[in-house]
């Protein structure tokens, strides 16, 4: 048998969901909460957005975030029965988190 | 003992009253001469501190000679004894009837295995997989019989004793759900094992276990649903056995590719 690829995407997942489950909540009640509901002035969010490391964060943040959603709808489905499919789901996952972590990389560090 | 007691003896008994009872429903099934499994009703006597195992031999003793299934220790450490209870893998020497009152006991063969005859399973898969995760000790160097014996410290024992405590019962492999729908997967117990010797500090048999261990159908076939931890009578926990492989399989990858002299070795 030959040795098995899956630990480059593995090891994404595995860091996307530790990020996820560390970072994703402070984000959203941030972002989604605390700034609609006023308890944090939107400009000073700002500001932290823009500084460079808030930049880095956020893009940590999306792309690992997605490669860990990837993994876990491929074998989500490949347990639901579409082991025939595995090689199709992993393109089409691991495709879209790639165009996702590059759509989030060219809005966020350029 | 009841004309032993004057209690038991003046208290007007109902007639024909019984003694506690349990229904047990036994899987049967002859897989030569029968197109179907069925399942019989047994009723035997109910003790607090009878299993059900002590309820499958009352009735292989005294009411149906014909039931077959697997027992040797009644201790729990052959690992012989696993079957299906209530839809559960579990060792039947150590499951009280009096956890399942007021019954029936529904008590099958462990799942995701070919029935061989009632209640015992075909295990050849789980034999081959047991040699291709090679859950053997492979010296790291060989010794000669003068220079005595591998000498290992409490800390190198410990890095790996837990997983020494698998029976082979393969409780594990019937809570496996991934076994249970693909059993090209190596499972749970060769899995947990192949990393017990990984861990053992007198082994070298790691890259060579790699083979199986690191393939499709190895560490990365589990999707961490954890069963085969919670089904686990000794407390392996192969779940996370499987875990350390990914973690463990995943620096030698790493290696292997950004370091281009480790590349040969790790996929020689």
């Amino acid at each position: 048998m030959a040795r098995s690829n899956e630990p480059i995407v593995w090891s994404l997942f595995a860091a996307g969901g530790m990020v996820a489950a560390l970072f994703l909540p402070v984000t959203v009640v941030l972002i989604g909460f605390a700034v609609p509901l006023g308890w944090l002035d939107a400009e000073r969010l700002w500001e932290v957005v823009h500084h460079p490391l808030g930049r880095i964060f956020l893009f940590v943040l999306i792309a690992l975030s997605l490669f860990h959603a990837g993994h876990r709808l491929r074998f989500t489905l490949v347990d639901m029965g579409l082991r025939g499919a595995s090689h199709a789901l992993a393109g089409l996952f691991y495709g879209a988190a790639t165009l996702g972590s590059l759509l989030a990389a060219w809005l966020l560090l350029t | 003992m009841e004309s032993s007691s004057p209690v038991a003896a003046a208290a007007p008994a109902p007639a024909g009253a019984a003694p506690p009872t349990i229904v047990l429903e036994v899987f049967r099934y002859l897989p030569d001469s029968e197109d179907a499994p069925r399942y019989e009703r047994f009723t035997v006597p109910y003790r607090h501190d009878w299993v059900v195992l002590d309820a499958l031999n009352h009735i292989k003793d005294r009411l149906d000679e014909s039931l077959a299934f697997r027992w040797s220790c009644r201790m729990g450490v052959c690992g012989s004894c696993g079957m299906m209870v209530n839809g559960a893998p579990v060792l039947t020497c150590g499951a009280f009837l009096r956890d399942y009152l007021p019954g029936p006991v529904r008590v099958e063969p462990l799942t995701h295995f070919p029935v061989s005859r009632d209640l015992i399973i075909n295990m050849e898969d789980f034999i081959h997989k047991m040699e291709a995760a090679r859950t053997w000790l492979i010296p790291k160097e060989p010794r000669r019989l003068e220079e005595g014996e591998y000498r290992q410290t409490p800390a190198q024992l410990a890095q790996y004793k837990q997983f020494t405590l698998c029976i082979n019962c393969m409780c594990c492999y019937a809570a496996c759900p991934v076994y249970g729908l693909d059993s090209t997967f190596v499972g749970p117990a060769a899995l947990a094992l192949g990393q017990r010797y990984n861990l053992d500090s007198r082994d070298g048999g790691q890259a060579e276990r790699a083979e199986v261990l690191q393939s499709d159908h190895g560490v990365w076939h589990c999707t961490f649903v954890g069963d085969c931890s919670r089904a686990c009578p000794k407390g392996v926990d192969p779940a996370g056995a499987i875990q350390m492989g990914k973690v463990q399989g995943t620096v030698e990858y790493m290696k292997a590719l950004l370091l281009p002299g480790r590349r040969a070795r790790a996929q020689g």
